[in-house]
């Protein structure tokens, strides 16, 4: 379709031709926008706003005029997230190009998790798993490719807590790039095999995540780091904007309507904020009806600084030295956490943290009642879930989405020692009959 | 005490491309004093209106996070690093 564009050019008819192209075409997004200060800056490999440190994002023309031929193109398109291409900050021919194509997993109505947990509304598992390298980390970083191609990198990194940096060695290896990622150096083993076997350079950092987005902080800012283009560093901007994808398949595969409640994992709390603007962005361009929901941050209790400032009452995070299994939510200084409080609160949501223990039990629950095998983070938003639907947080009558980033298969330490065979027996019927175990 | 200032990207512009600068005090609050009388106009980037370390700005003195200390009353002792450094997305 021929999308038009909330901005109309200012040329008047005789006046000289515009000048040059913009050096880079990531589509619809037009500049940088500070989140704090609204400060615009040109489309560049920056993050952080130079008057006031807060994060910039991708500021966009977004098609305007016909909601249903945008909605006709989209439907058309890949069973990717490139059939949203017209709002994200990526070039129209982005499909066409060596990618993983990530995105569109399934979105499981989850009957007998529902029944389980009293809910009479209809509840669904929005399962990332299904992504190329197994999490959500695929969608943000198919993004941050297509800025890094834009502007000339030729190597691919990150600061990852595991599934990032398995996304970066994928993504990389089959567009081209060179890649190198750093982890903290006591990841889950499954982790650390992902992210190495693509054939990119793996760095163990002795210390914690945080430790590790320091170290890359300083990297990018040093000529050493010259040329690298950091997924979540100085390509944070664009990056940032994948998760959007999330929001637009949820309400796509819903009928195009927004869901009552949606339940997020938070980390850094990116991926929620950016859910959070997404939504907007599909009522501002007209293709869901504009109504209230509610969104649910949730997290580790070992590791719940936002879920504290939400407690008592803060709009600022004071950061924890992590301490869960939950490792890929165990960012004890979230960047993102203040812009998650002030969602949660403007949308009469909440945040909630679980216990390890909790966790745990989310994941056998999802995996018992819906065959879906969850990484830890996904039993965390399973343990929220129930935790507030037994408080009375979460009204069991509405429509609600819970969102599993990753696959099981890359914790399985976090369930291995409750989930072994239940007998081990002879090869004989004798000694399976003896076991228990039989229909008769 | 003298200490020296890692100073990221951003701010650059006001150290004269200097990644790295040397200044004076026994704490963050005194050392940003410092910075700001020989690089005037850094201290209104790293502090908002209130005088208060800005939300999104990380500082380290050597390995520890002001935040875990006593911010910007954190004490800098006699040869510390110190870091600046704006918050990053998760991973």
């Amino acid at each position: 379709m021929a999308a038009q564009t909330v901005a109309s050019t200012t040329d008047t008819p005789n006046a000289p031709a515009a000048p040059a192209a913009p050096p880079v075409d990531l589509g619809p997004a037009v500049a940088l926008s500070c989140r704090e200060c609204g400060e615009r800056t040109p489309l560049s490999p920056s993050f952080a706003c130079a008057s006031c440190f807060g994060p910039l994002e991708a500021a966009y023309e977004l098609p305007t005029g016909d909601p249903e031929a945008l909605r006709k193109a989209i439907e058309a398109g890949p069973e990717s997230i490139w059939r949203y291409a017209p709002l994200l900050p990526v070039p129209a021919d982005v499909a066409a190009k060596p990618n993983l194509n990530p995105g569109f997993t399934r979105l499981v109505k989850a009957d007998r998790l529902a029944a389980e947990l009293g809910v009479t509304g209809e509840l669904y598992v929005k399962d990332d798993s299904g992504n190329p390298t197994h999490s959500f980390k695929d969608r943000v970083v198919a993004i941050a490719v297509e800025a890094a191609r834009a502007f000339g990198f030729t190597t691919l990194s990150c600061s990852s807590t595991g599934n990032l940096a398995g996304a970066v060695g994928a993504a990389a290896a089959r567009a081209g790039l060179r890649s190198c990622v750093f982890i903290p150096h006591d990841l889950e083993q499954g982790k650390v095999v992902m992210a190495a076997v693509y054939g990119g350079d793996v760095v163990a950092i002795e210390g914690t995540y945080d430790d590790v987005n320091r170290f890359c902080s300083e990297l990018i800012g040093d000529p050493i780091g010259e040329g690298w283009g950091f997924t979540n560093v100085n390509l944070r901007p664009y990056y940032a904007e994948g998760s959007k994808t999330l929001a637009y398949e949820i309400c796509e595969q819903l009928g195009w309507r927004i869901p009552d409640q949606i339940v997020i994992p938070v980390a850094s709390g990116s991926q929620l904020t950016k859910i959070d603007k997404g939504l907007q962005e599909l009522i501002k361009v007209g293709l869901v009806e504009e109504k209230p929901y509610r969104i649910i941050a949730a997290q580790a209790e070992g590791c719940s600084p936002v879920s504290a400032a939400y407690k008592a009452g803060h709009d600022v995070v004071r950061p924890v030295k992590p301490d869960t299994i939950v490792k890929s939510l165990a960012i004890g200084n979230p960047a993102d956490g203040p812009y998650v409080l002030d969602i949660a609160r403007r949308t009469g949501g909440a945040v909630e943290d679980v216990t390890d223990e909790q966790v745990v039990e989310g994941i056998k629950l999802l995996a018992r009642t819906e065959g879906i095998f969850a990484e830890t983070a996904g039993g965390v938003t399973v343990g929220v879930a129930k935790k507030l639907l037994e408080a009375g947080v979460l009204d069991p009558a509405a429509t609600t989405v819970v969102i599993n980033t990753g696959d099981g298969l890359k914790t399985l330490d976090a369930v291995a020692a409750t989930s072994g065979p239940t007998a081990t027996i002879r090869p004989s019927l004798e000694a399976f009959r003896a076991a228990g175990l039989s229909a008769h | 005490m003298s200490v020296s200032v890692r100073i990221p990207t951003i701010l650059r512009t006001y150290t004269g491309g200097q990644a790295e600068v040397a200044a004076e005090g026994t704490t963050l609050a005194e050392v940003i004093a410092d910075l700001e009388k020989n690089h005037t106009g850094i201290s209104a980037r790293v502090l908002d209106d209130e005088g208060k370390l800005r939300r999104f700005v990380n500082v380290y003195v050597n390995d520890d996070d002001v935040r875990f200390e006593q911010g910007l009353a954190t004490a800098t002792p006699e040869g510390a690093g110190i870091s600046i450094i704006p918050a990053v997305a998760g991973g």
